[in-house]
């Protein structure tokens, strides 16, 4: 399979950063409102917030790469079936996705880094703060955080009964394209 | 009739004149020589220190007499600083402080008793996340006098320990820290 995406279909880089985000988000999302309600003497109670940072970052690094990659390898054409309406769907519901993952995780940074420490990643490196002095800045990019997350899953979750609706509804390739299918 | 009312006067010109006496100082948080702390233990292990940046407050003194004697401090909640950006963020939301129902606390003092040579307990109410209680400051006056810029001041410590569950802060932080050291240490400023 190709690594860069062709004019029909996507290539191996772009369909392998789409599902490891698509896992991640559900995957924080999930680990941040279990980790909320830990026990103070709980083994998790500092083991979970480390790894939800430590994967947040990362998501952030990956997510930089991906907005390069895709100026680098542009998204295949459009599915000619899908008309002006689906399409403009289609921009806006991406463009809002992308603006929640990176809003959601800019604000997760800006709590841990309002007294200005650095965020460990996994104990390999540190992101350092670079914003300390918002007033009450950790309260307000909580609430940010919390109301960005669930904008991005209530998002995803549209994302996904999309592409189930252009699969089995319209019966067109977007699903399978993003699993590796070239239009034919 | 006659000697309620003798007594009532005698009373009033005694308050009047502790009035008279007692000086009125203002805590000097301009000039940052005051200080609202707490401590509570870590586990059993060790000392978790943390301060309001952010309170004001007066007080009237008499050396000579204490027990005429007045506080008042009023803390912004959310001011709360132990250093640790999520700590923080924690300890203002609703398992502990709740300062969004609740951006100010409160101790007004209701009677002083002296207890030696310089040291007094202050009783008063204080008000925390919304509830009131009596509570008692055992405080020292560390010294007063002149200071070199032509004013006059004087500096007293005091502390009170408190139940975090009597004033509805529930989180389970074990049994170590089931209550918080509450420690004002202030200087006024003679007005």
């Amino acid at each position: 399979m190709r690594l860069r995406n062709s004019p029909n279909g996507y290539g191996l880089i772009t369909i392998g950063m789409h599902w490891i985000v698509a896992v991640a988000v559900f995957g924080l999302f999930g680990l941040g409102l279990w980790m909320r309600g830990l026990d103070y003497y709980s083994p998790w109670y500092q083991t979970a917030p480390d790894i939800h940072k430590s994967v947040g970052l990362l998501l952030l690094g990956l997510m930089l790469l991906r907005v390069l990659w895709r100026l680098y390898s542009p998204a295949p054409h459009v599915l000619p079936t899908h008309g002006r309406a689906t399409r403009l769907a289609t921009r806006f519901g991406h463009a809002a996705l992308y603006l929640a993952l990176f809003g959601v995780m800019i604000a997760g940074y800006l709590i841990s880094t309002a007294e200005g420490r650095p965020i460990p990643v996994f104990g390999w490196f540190e992101v350092p703060a670079l914003i300390t002095s918002i007033p009450r800045q950790e309260d307000i990019a909580g609430l940010l955080h919390e109301y960005l997350a669930w904008a991005l899953v209530i998002l995803s979750g549209l994302h996904a009964l999309a592409a189930l609706k252009h699969h089995f509804i319209d019966r067109d390739a977007t699903l399978v394209r993003m699993l590796g299918r070239e239009r034919n | 009739m006659l000697k309620k009312t003798i007594a009532a006067l005698g009373l009033g010109t005694a308050l009047l004149a502790g009035q008279a006496l007692a000086a009125d100082y203002v805590i000097d948080t301009k000039g940052q020589h005051a200080f609202v702390n707490f401590k509570i233990s870590h586990l059993g292990y060790s000392w978790l220190y943390g301060t309001f940046r952010d309170f004001e407050g007066s007080f009237s003194f008499d050396a000579q007499q204490p027990e005429s004697g007045k506080v008042k401090v009023t803390i912004d909640t959310a001011s709360v600083d132990t250093n640790h950006a999520e700590r923080d963020k924690h300890l203002r939301g609703d398992e502990f402080l709740n300062v969004d129902d609740h951006p100010t606390a409160t101790f007004e003092s209701t009677a002083i008793e002296s207890t030696g040579e310089n040291t007094a307990d202050i009783t008063g109410n204080l008000t925390l996340n919304g509830i009131t209680k009596p509570v008692v400051i055992s405080a020292r006056l560390l010294g007063e006098g002149k200071d070199p810029w032509g004013g006059y001041r004087a500096g007293f410590e005091g502390s009170t320990t408190l139940r975090l569950d009597d004033f509805g802060i529930t989180r389970d932080l074990g049994p170590a820290a089931e209550s918080v050291e509450l420690i004002l240490s202030v200087e006024g400023v003679r007005q």
